[in-house]
């Protein structure tokens, strides 16, 4: 027959100070390991929105980044548009998109230096072929005039990122004339300006990629195969959705110092739990021999203080997760291993993260109450009632 | 018996307490001096004596956009500057993409590359063999360890920002006072597949002559460039480095709340085993008192108790924490060059102990309070 849970609550109740302090040291072991694990599921996040699976990017024969020096000629944006499969907007247009990517420095807010900004230089079409991207002040840059439009986080991450300031790029000033939000995506973490006022400017003669939407998912597998079959393009054709997933790697960094952190934390806290709850299993010799003796067996009171050590950590948990609560959505950034620029994101607490979260306290609770819990359903009848 | 040895045999009387305690500290106080260790060697770690001669001169804009090659000459016409090497980042791949094959690889002028880094030693034959191989490269003696490289080995480096497939050999490999992670060879080899590139640089490494001269020549340089087409941004080579770090994101505040997590976490750790402890002693501390021990050697007692748990916790640890960090700094990757220094497990100590104090404080104090007729009574 088994023991109650009830009579483990009870119990954890009765030392309330011993049982605070070690949900709560759980509670800081979990909170720090939902931190890492949301800041690594809105990076997630950021790169995976980014990318549509009709559009298809050009670069580069041998590149694997829009940053990378040489890019695709203007000889081959023609030839992209004439492909078959090639979507056309309502005015007839083919959905081919030259652009260019610059990295521009930038100060950050309070003062905590400056980092470089991916600037992103494209056509009218280009911000067609995003519609997840839509302008929330102000207005899109006018092509052919020096003016750009900063992302709403960048708008709130950076010194000098208001409408009215403006950004110092090459030859000249470019006014910020608006704020677009980039829906969560990569894109939250750029400016925009006008690719044909750039090539004037820097006398391009070569777009760093080119943006192709196809007419449906087949037409978009054909368009990359086609584009890295053709020997006289040498291009280097990726899925928008694949080219933004291989981006996700620049959290290894966080990922790497983020797991030995929350490890090492969890096995201090492990060893916390025992010491509670072998604490627990001290105070209660007498009353475990009784149970013994009123016909309670060994393997029940061995799940029934595992029961209450799981319990003490599921408090620990839900503590943890509440202490983190209101920092889901936090913004912040790192940077991008394959743009060497700033990447903005938001902490995403996702019902992954969470789930993970308890997961890990219970495994700590398994851990540390094993050893007290088996002690305690072995010790001999006697003695423990003599004690 | 001595107090001390009261203390110490009190601390260690429950074993399985005292041990799990000390453990949980460690960990913690592992986990600690890992972050201090991090902390320092990101935003404390002292420029070596000819790295604090050397700047770094760059577009003002980005690292990203080129300097032409002839602010060379205009930059070795500085007052104060010895030497100046231009360097070219490849950002090609070895082998594949997996972590464990990177390196980082650099085009420069193999004539005065050692004379602005005087500090990377390399046998004479070898550095004039690489001067007169177009195709020939230098290696760090760590990585050439580490790959096994030997001298006439082949190279193999894809191009992932240039067109351009290097195909280099070994002729030199050279030992730099801390781990570089770095290759250097020719730059006109990128510039023979990549013509666009000819007559440009990507950064400038300047020598001067004395560290104090360093801010001085910084200015010099920016103030010839400023209304060129190109201005530059100079800065010490320490604060270059330190300018890669910031970009990585808020760091230090990502540091600082990790550990004051754990710093709370030791509290209520220590904090819970003391009051366990002294919980069980209250008949004993009126025995103690009734000897004549007055109330602050009582709380010194149990003080020097919860200090004494804490202290060789945190030494567990930050010896641990040392041999881990010397075993990965090995490894190379990420951690590269990081080091415990005993500064820092003196610090890490300290925290121990100040946490000690502090958690044991609040229950050895009601302790000492304790009247003697009520604790005689006390049934624990």
């Amino acid at each position: 027959m088994a023991i109650p849970l009830s009579y483990n609550a009870r119990n954890l109740r009765l030392r309330k100070s011993l049982t605070a302090m070690t949900a709560l040291g759980i509670a800081l072991t979990v909170a720090t390991a939902v931190f890492i694990m949301a800041l690594l599921a809105g990076l997630g996040r950021a790169f995976a929105t980014t990318g549509d699976p009709l559009n298809v990017l050009m670069l580069r024969k041998g590149s694997d980044s829009e940053l990378a020096a040489g890019g695709v000629s203007r000889d081959a944006m023609q030839v992209l548009k004439d492909l078959p499969g090639v979507a056309k907007n309502a005015q007839g247009e083919p959905l081919v998109s030259g652009e260019d990517i610059l990295v521009v420095v930038m100060p950050r807010k309070g003062g905590t230096g400056e980092t470089n900004v991916t600037t992103r230089f494209l056509a009218p079409l280009g911000i067609e072929m995003r519609p997840k991207i839509h302008l929330v002040a102000g207005r899109w840059f006018t092509p052919g005039q020096r003016e750009v439009v900063v992302s709403s986080s960048i708008n709130k991450r950076f010194e000098h990122a208001n409408i009215g300031d403006s950004v110092h790029i090459g030859k000249g000033d470019w006014p910020i004339v608006g704020i677009f939000d980039g829906s969560g995506t990569a894109h939250d973490s750029e400016i925009w300006g006008d690719i044909n006022q750039l090539v004037t400017d820097f006398e391009r003669t070569v777009y760093s990629s080119v943006l192709v939407r196809a007419t449906d998912p087949v037409a978009a597998l054909a368009l990359k195969n086609r584009a890295n079959d053709d020997q006289r393009l040498e291009l280097n054709g990726l899925l928008e959705p694949d080219y933004y997933a291989s981006q996700t790697k620049s959290g290894a960094p966080i990922k790497i110092v983020g797991w030995i952190v929350a490890f090492i934390m969890a096995v201090g806290s492990c060893f916390a739990a025992a010491n509670t709850m072998y604490a627990a299993v001290a105070y209660r010799g007498r009353e475990i021999a009784t149970l013994r003796v009123i016909g309670f067996s060994r393997p029940s009171i061995l799940t029934s203080f595992m029961l209450e050590s799981l319990l003490l950590s599921l408090l620990g948990a839900t503590l943890g997760i509440l202490l983190m609560l209101p920092f889901n959505g936090m913004t912040t950034g790192t940077q991008n291993q394959v743009t060497f620029s700033e990447v903005v994101f938001s902490l995403q607490m996702t019902p992954v993260v969470v789930v993970s979260a308890i997961v890990f306290a219970l495994i700590m609770g398994v851990v540390g109450g094993f050893a007290p819990a088996w002690h305690a359903a072995r010790r001999d009848i006697l003695s423990a009632l003599r004690d | 018996m001595t107090l001390t040895r009261f203390v110490t045999k009190n601390a260690f009387r429950n074993k399985r307490r005292s041990i799990l305690t000390v453990l949980s500290i460690g960990g913690s106080l592992l986990l600690l001096t890992f972050l201090i260790t991090i902390w320092r060697s990101f935003y404390d770690s002292k420029p070596s004596e000819e790295s604090a001669q050397r700047l770094i001169v760059r577009h003002k804009v980005s690292l990203v956009f080129n300097l032409p090659s002839y602010y060379r000459q205009k930059i070795q016409a500085v007052p104060h500057v010895k030497e100046v090497v231009n360097q070219q980042w490849f950002g090609g791949q070895y082998i594949d993409d997996k972590p464990e094959h990177y390196f980082a690889q650099f085009g420069t002028d193999p004539t005065e590359f050692f004379k602005v880094y005087p500090e990377f030693k390399i046998p004479a034959d070898q550095l004039e063999a690489w001067q007169h191989d177009r195709a020939g490269a230098v290696v760090d003696a760590g990585l050439a360890n580490k790959f096994h490289w030997k001298l006439g080995d082949r190279l193999n480096i894809t191009g992932k920002i240039f067109p351009v497939n290097l195909e280099l050999t070994i002729r030199g490999i050279f030992t730099p006072p801390d781990p570089t992670q770095s290759i250097y060879f020719n730059k006109d080899y990128i510039d023979e597949g990549f013509p666009r590139l000819k007559g440009q640089e990507g950064f400038f490494g300047v020598l001067a002559d004395s560290p104090d001269s360093v801010p001085g020549v910084a200015g010099a340089i920016d103030e010839e460039f400023r209304n060129a087409d190109r201005p530059t941004k100079t800065e010490s080579e320490h604060a270059f480095q330190l300018g890669f770090i910031g970009m990585l994101g808020n760091i230090k505040a990502f540091i600082m709340s990790i550990c004051l997590a754990v710093v709370f976490t030791i509290l209520l750790v220590s904090a819970n085993t003391m009051a366990m402890s002294i919980r069980e002693r209250t008949r004993e501390v009126a025995v103690l008192k009734t000897l004549g021990f007055t109330r602050d050697s009582i709380l010194g007692l149990f003080v020097g108790e919860a200090i004494s748990l804490a202290l060789v916790g945190g030494f567990i640890g930050s010896m641990l924490c040392y041999f881990i960090v010397t075993g990965m700094a090995a490894q190379g990757g990420y951690f590269t060059g990081m080091k415990v220094t005993p500064l820092t497990i003196v610090a890490a100590l300290l925290i121990a102990a100040v946490v000690g104090f502090v958690s044991s404080f609040i229950p050895s104090y009601h302790a000492a309070k304790v009247n003697i007729v009520d604790g005689l009574r006390h049934i624990g």
